[in-house]
């Protein structure tokens, strides 16, 4: 579905690489976290294959075509993405950042109302209720459900997500990390999502590429970086939910045997 | 008694004034709606331009902001000097426009700029082109401070539409400028307030509609909301209506009398255009305007008469510095109207307008001084005054070239004070005006110049070429030669500037004189 060749980018005319030497690929309907800490070219990563921003050099392919010979405003309108920042507009009702997309690609108005109207039945979101309502009237959580139901408007079979829900409170980060799940398994959706967060990227996605100073670490099913991970970063990295899970384990087990001697 | 005939007087000015409110409304509206618009069409793709392209944004940003370093009034002459002479409306509006351009040039760049990056970011995202992500992303969001810009070009405009008033253009200028002059201080109050209740509507306007847009989010379910929409509304309705009546073409006159910014020339136009009118034509007034704009404005037939001064063409426009006597100077300056500009004098009116000495009736007789060449040997112990630009003009320093004279002191009054000072004693002589009517109230006597040092001052109609083909206008208007002495002139001016009468009475005074 996706491929990336040996895709490197510069700021600076070559003098550094904020991403050197990418190389992946994601199959159709895989979900690919691409985590690491700021700076580590996950980002631009991923601004790349919807052309953002251009490669200094390598290819990518999207369904075996290179993007580079694509329109970068079709191609875009082809792909969902999930900002970072959520970047809904403000002058805009849910309804209308919902239907920018299909009505970029000029749909029929009645197909637009119709597909609005079940995208934000799919992000949980009754139209009645919130389609002429406007982003600064609704909490961060329904803001972020409107922003996966505009970048899915258009039936993308793509979707690019730029740490979609890091802006959100725990519980309902949860929520959404679930149902997007859900959502992405149930219209079988090729996703790359970037995140910093181990544990969101182990929970949701079907496979992980680790990125530290413009390279891919090591890429592989949760199961894989838990249990082999190849370099002493990766390994960092996947201690910390690890070690929160035991300790939280600890805690359970002593309050299990405290209850058990109370009786 | 005398009270009661003040406020009679009051009650008078105060109809005399509102009776020319609609016309000075009409033309203020006008020139600020068509500045404003004009503006706004200018500057919004300028400013959308500037914010798209760096190495556009700051030289236009420096060229707008140094034309509003410009003194208005420069930038409204040089604006009839390019136009060739042209007055009225039209250098009126170029001047205003380029002055509206500051503030919504900027706020159009600020509020662009100031657009979210996350949300231009998501625009480019989702893909759309450069042209949606600004017709549909950045000018709406933008809108409320572009608005907020245009708001600030509104009241700036409609402050600075009375000064059209110097280039021939009818606004509430008008008023105050006519009032300064003739120390009408209703009518300036009436004009400034006239002025800023204009500016307070507009910008109640223009506020109401940005924060319309401001809250079209949030606000548009609320009760409130819609109550400033149904205000703005009906607020719109009435500035269009008002402003399609405001836009109606002027009806056309047979003649347009000018006139410079001071009393006499307020008195002679009102006559002249008295006299026009009992002749059957119809006429219109410009007063109030610049020497060079009314003299320019004559030239090129847009104005048809004024009151001008042969001094003031000889060293002004011919720039002589000679004198070679009151006839000499008269037919040279006729020949270069002729010659140069197609214009001619109609009629000598018989006064002369110029700086010369005055002293005080009483020490002048106990001195036996009646010229200047008396003056000299006391001069030395005398104290003289001028007004603010006397001492450093031509007259003085031919007056003092010519007879060799000097005096102990020489001191620098506002006018009003001069006239104070001299008649407390403070001073001795004073460069007075000979037609100022305060020269009569002050009993002074004016000093005699035998030795021609001070250049004359006659004062003629000035013509222009078109009017002088009509015969009947010539016929009624060089009947008026000779007819107004010295005397006569000072007499007027002294009920509008001594005495506070309006002007239409200095315009009787002159009547009279005129049919004797």
């Amino acid at each position: 579905m996706i491929e990336l060749q040996n895709v490197r980018k510069s700021y600076d005319g070559g003098k550094t690489f904020a991403v050197s030497d990418v190389s992946f690929r994601v199959r159709r309907g895989e979900l690919l976290g691409l985590i690491g800490e700021s700076g580590c070219g996950k980002t631009s990563t991923l601004k790349m294959i919807n052309r953002l921003e251009q490669p200094s050099s390598g290819e990518i392919l999207v369904n075996g075509e290179n993007v580079r010979q694509q329109n970068a405003e079709q191609l875009r309108r082809n792909i969902g993405y999930v900002f970072q920042g959520i970047g809904l507009f403000p002058h805009y009702t849910v309804a209308e950042n919902v239907c920018t997309v299909p009505e970029l690609l000029a749909w029929p108005p009645s197909a637009v109302l119709e597909r609005c109207r079940v995208v934000l039945e799919l992000v949980g979101l009754a139209p009645a209720q919130f389609a002429d309502r406007f982003p600064s009237q609704l909490s961060g959580g329904q803001q972020q459900r409107v922003g996966v139901a505009r970048a899915l408007a258009a039936q993308p079979e793509l979707v690019l997500m730029d740490e979609p829900f890091g802006a959100l409170d725990p519980i309902t980060r949860a929520d959404l990390q679930e149902e997007f799940k859900s959502i992405q398994r149930q219209l079988e959706l090729t996703v790359i999502m970037v995140t910093h967060d181990m544990t969101e990227a182990l929970l949701m996605a079907d496979r992980i590429a680790v990125m530290n100073q413009g390279k891919v670490l090591q890429i592989g099913s949760p199961t894989e970086l838990l249990n082999a991970p190849s370099d002493p970063y990766v390994r960092k990295l996947i201690e910390m939910p690890k070690r929160r899970a035991d300790r939280l384990d600890q805690i359970l087990d002593a309050d299990s045997h405290r209850a058990e001697r109370h009786d | 008694m005398l009270t009661a005939t003040g406020r009679n007087d009051m009650t008078e000015n105060l109809a005399e004034q509102l009776a020319l409110l609609p016309e000075y409304f009409r033309g203020h509206l006008a020139l600020t709606l068509i500045a404003l618009v004009i503006g706004m069409v200018i500057s919004i793709p300028l400013g959308v331009w500037a914010a798209q392209a760096p190495r556009v944004k700051r030289p236009l940003l420096t060229l707008v902001s140094i034309i509003q370093t410009f003194p208005s009034v420069a930038i409204l002459a040089l604006v009839v000097a390019m136009l060739g002479g042209r007055i009225g409306s039209l250098p009126a509006i170029i001047a205003l426009v380029l002055y509206s351009m500051l503030p919504i040039v900027r706020n159009t760049v600020t509020g662009l700029e100031n657009v979210a990056e996350e949300v231009v970011t998501a625009a480019r995202g989702i893909g759309m082109s450069p042209r949606q992500i600004l017709t549909k992303v950045r000018i709406p969001l933008a809108l409320p401070v572009i608005i907020a810009g245009i708001r600030t070009a509104a009241v700036w405009t409609v402050g600075l539409a009375t000064l059209s008033t110097l280039v021939g253009a009818s606004s509430f200028g008008n008023y105050i400028f006519t009032g300064l002059q003739t120390r009408n201080l209703l009518a300036v109050t009436v004009g400034s307030l006239a002025a800023a209740c204009m500016a307070v509507i507009l910008d109640s306007l223009i506020g109401g509609i940005q924060w319309l847009a401001a809250n079209r989010n949030t606000g548009a379910q609320t009760a409130r909301y819609r109550a400033v929409k149904v205000l703005i509304m009906i607020g719109l309705t009435s500035v269009l209506v008002v402003s399609g009546y405001s836009l109606l073409p002027d009806r056309k006159v047979d003649l347009v009398i000018g006139g410079k910014g001071f009393t006499e020339q307020y008195i002679v136009a009102g006559a002249v255009e008295e006299v026009l009118q009992e002749a059957g034509f119809t006429t219109e007034q410009r007063l109030g305007l610049g020497s060079e704009v009314v003299f320019q404005a004559t030239a090129n037939n847009t104005i048809d008469v004024y009151l001008e001064y042969s001094g003031t063409v000889w060293s002004n426009l011919m720039n002589r510095e000679d004198n070679p006597g009151r006839e000499a100077v008269m037919s040279e300056v006729e020949a270069y109207l002729a010659a140069e500009h197609g214009m001619a004098n109609l009629a000598r009116l018989g006064f002369q307008n110029l700086y010369a000495l005055a002293m005080r009736r009483e020490q002048a007789e106990r001195l036996g001084i009646r010229s200047i060449s008396d003056l000299k040997p006391f001069a030395e112990g005398l104290v003289a005054g001028g007004d603010l630009e006397f001492f450093g003009r031509p007259e003085w320093i031919s007056l003092r070239d010519t007879y060799r004279i000097d005096f102990a002191e020489k001191l620098t009054f506002d006018t009003t004070l001069m006239y104070t000072a001299i008649a407390e004693e403070q001073v001795d002589v004073i460069a007075a005006y000979t037609t100022d009517g305060r020269v009569a109230e002050f009993d002074l006597v004016i000093l005699e110049d035998p030795l021609n040092a001070i250049p004359p001052y006659d004062g003629f109609l000035a013509v222009s070429g078109d009017a002088m083909d009509n015969r009947l206008f010539v016929e009624t208007l060089s009947a008026l030669a000779g007819k107004i002495s010295d005397e006569v002139m000072r007499n007027a001016n002294r009920l509008v500037d001594v005495e506070n009468r309006p002007v239409t009475d200095g315009v009787r005074y002159i009547r009279e004189a005129l049919t004797e």
